[in-house]
C-alpha cells in the first residue's frame, strides 16, 4: 500500500483490467480434484490459482497441541516458489505463518470442533500462481475443501477483499491496485449469520469509506458464496 | 493410503499377484500407468508442467533469474532443484522443513537432468565470470499415489521444454528464446515385491515393497543417473535386468513428452 502514486488505476469508472468498481474477477471453483486428500478444491480467481486439501479429523500431532474438549484446525498457507515473478524461497515465511494462523482461527469458528475432542483437522492451502488476493482465494478454496471432506460445519466462509484506488472504493484488488492502491481490506464472513471471522486492513480509509468498503466486501463474499455452493452442487447435487 | 496401515494380508495378496506376473490394478509387472502432460498453465513461471501418472499428480514450475556463476565454472549457468511434498498430497506428509525423503527425491531428479546435460549450461552464460542465468526447478507434489521419482523427472523435463529465457524482462536481449535443451533424460523406477521386480509402483505397492531402484536414461539409451532406495536389496541379476527393462519401458513416457 504505497498510496503515493500518480498512476491512474481507474478511469471513467473503469479499472485497468476493464472491471467496474464493484465487479469481482472471474472465479472458477472445482471440488474434489485430489485423490488422496479427504476433501479438496481447485480455485482460479482471475489469474490466481490455488489448491486446497483437507485431512481429518485425525489424531492431533504434536500431542501438546491437543485440546481435551474440542478439535483444532491446523491451517497452512504456502506459496509456490514459481507463483510470483521473483522466485519466492520455499517454505513458511512470516507472512505465510500469519495468514495460516488467522485462517486456522477463522475455520475453528465454523467447523464443529466440539464434536471431535483431541482431534486435528489439517487444512492445506497451496498457492501456485499469485496475482493479489491469494489469502482470500486460499480461504475460499479451503472452505469448499472442508465441505468436500464432509466435515461438519455451521457454514462455509467466503473471503473477499475491497480496497481504495484513486480515492474510489473498489472490490477485489488486482495486482496493480494492490501494489499502487491506497487501501486493502480482506474480509471473511459467515454468510448465514453475517458474522465477521477474518478482517485485516492496511492503508488509508475515511470512516465513510470504511463503511462503503465493508459493504462492498460483504457483497463480494455473498457472490462468492453462490459460486462455492454451485461448485458443490455440481459435484454432489445429483440428478436435477 | 501409503501409511503403514496396509495389512500383512494385503502384503501377501500383492506378493502372490506379483509372483503370477499380475498387479492389483490389472497392469503387467513392466507397465507404466496412464500418463498425461499439460504445459504452460502458470503465467508467473518461465515454464510449467502438470503431470499425471495414474493418480499421482505433480506440478513443476521453472524460474530463471540472473546471478553470479560459481568460481570453478565461470562460463556456465547454474541449476537448483527442490521438491515440496505438499501436506495436501498425502496424510503422512508433515508440514515443515524438507525431510530426507524430499531432499533425496529432488537430488535424484537433479542428477538426472544435470548429469545428462539436458540443459546447455554454457548457453546460459550472459557475461563470463559475472552474469549467468540461474535455473530453478521447483516440484510440487499435489497428489501422491506412488512413484514420485519418475513423475517428478517427467514433470521437470516437460517444464524445461516449455521454458523461455526471459531476456526482455531482464533487459538482456530483445526477445525471449527457448531454454536450450539438448537431450531427454527419463527415469524408470522399480520396486521389489516379494521375489518379483515391478515397474512404476503405486503407493499401496510402495508400502509393501522392500526395495526401490531408479535408473535414468537419455534418448540414446545411455545411463545418466541411478539410485537404490529402501532397506531391502536387489540381486545383481535383478539390477541388470531392470536397467534393460527401463530402456524399453521408458518409450511410453518419451512419447508423452514428445506430444507436448
Amino acid at each position: 500500500m504505497a498510496g503515493q502514486t500518480d498512476m491512474e488505476l481507474i478511469k471513467d469508472g473503469i479499472r485497468l483490467d476493464g472491471r467496474k468498481p464493484d465487479e469481482l474477477r472471474e472465479v472458477k471453483i472445482t471440488a474434489g480434484v485430489l485423490d488422496n486428500a479427504d476433501g479438496s478444491c481447485y480455485l482460479e480467481w482471475g489469474n490466481n490459482k490455488v489448491y486446497a486439501g483437507v485431512f481429518g479429523p485425525m489424531e492431533c500431532h504434536p500431542r501438546h497441541k491437543q485440546k481435551a474438549d474440542r478439535a483444532i484446525v491446523q491451517a497452512r498457507y504456502t506459496m509456490a516458489p514459481f507463483s510470483v515473478n521473483d522466485r519466492k524461497r520455499p517454505g513458511l515465511d512470516r507472512r505465510s505463518s500469519e495468514i495460516s494462523y488467522i485462517a486456522s482461527q477463522a475455520f475453528e469458528k465454523v467447523v464443529m470442533v466440539e464434536e471431535f475432542p483431541k482431534a486435528s483437522i489439517r487444512v492445506d492451502m497451496q498457492v501456485v500462481e499469485a496475482h493479489a488476493g491469494t489469502r482470500c482465494a486460499a480461504i475460499t478454496a479451503a472452505s469448499v475443501a472442508l465441505a468436500d471432506a464432509g466435515i461438519p460445519m455451521r457454514d462455509m466462509i467466503p473471503a473477499c477483499a475491497s480496497g481504495k484506488v484513486n480515492d474510489i472504493v473498489v472490490l477485489d484488488l488486482n495486482k496493480e491496485e494492490d501494489n499502487y492502491g491506497q487501501a486493502d481490506l480482506p474480509l471473511a464472513i459467515i454468510p448465514s449469520t453475517g458474522e465477521v471471522v477474518l478482517l485485516q486492513l492496511d492503508g488509508h480509509l475515511s470512516p465513510e469509506q470504511f463503511e462503503e468498503a465493508m459493504d462492498l466486501a460483504t457483497s463480494g463474499c455473498m457472490d462468492l458464496y453462490k459460486i462455492m455452493r454451485d461448485a458443490l452442487d455440481k459435484s454432489y447435487g445429483g440428478k436435477k | 493410503m501409503s501409511s503403514d496401515s496396509v495389512s500383512n494380508l494385503m502384503k501377501g495378496h500383492m506378493e502372490s499377484l506379483a509372483a503370477e506376473g499380475k498387479r492389483a490394478d490389472g497392469r503387467s509387472i513392466n507397465e507404466f500407468r496412464n500418463v498425461s502432460i499439460e504445459t504452460g498453465m502458470i503465467n508467473t513461471a518461465e515454464g510449467s508442467a502438470l503431470v499425471h501418472l495414474g493418480k499421482t499428480k505433480i506440478l513443476c514450475g521453472i524460474k530463471l533469474l540472473i546471478g553470479t556463476p560459481y568460481g570453478d565454472s565461470p562460463g556456465s549457468g547454474t541449476m537448483t532443484t527442490t521438491a515440496e511434498l505438499a501436506p495436501l498430497a498425502d496424510q503422512s506428509f508433515d508440514p515443515g522443513p524438507p525431510r530426507e525423503q524430499s531432499i533425496e527425491l529432488a537430488r535424484v531428479v537433479d542428477r538426472g537432468i544435470r548429469e545428462s546435460r539436458m540443459i546447455d549450461f554454457d548457453a546460459l552464460c550472459i557475461e563470463h565470470g559475472e552474469k549467468v542465468w540461474m535455473v530453478f526447478i521447483d516440484l510440487y507434489i499435489l497428489d501422491n499415489n506412488g512413484n514420485l521419482f519418475d513423475c517428478c523427472t517427467l514433470a521437470a523435463a516437460a517444464a524445461l521444454a516449455n521454458a523461455k529465457i526471459p531476456n526482455v524482462q531482464h533487459g538482456v536481449a530483445d526477445e525471449d528464446v527457448d531454454l536450450p535443451v539438448t537431450c531427454w533424460p527419463i527415469s524408470c523406477t522399480f520396486g521389489k515385491l516379494g521375489d518379483k521386480v515391478i515397474l512404476d509402483p503405486t503407493s499401496d505397492e510402495e508400502s509393501v515393497m522392500s526395495a526401490r531402484f531408479t535408473v535414468a536414461h537419455d534418448e540414446n539409451g545411455n545411463l545418466r543417473a541411478a539410485q537404490k532406495g529402501m532397506n531391502g536389496a536387489f540381486t545383481d541379476a535383478e539390477v541388470r535386468e531392470a536397467v534393460k527393462t527401463a530402456r524399453k519401458s521408458d518409450n511410453v513416457l518419451r512419447e508423452a513428452l514428445k506430444g507436448i
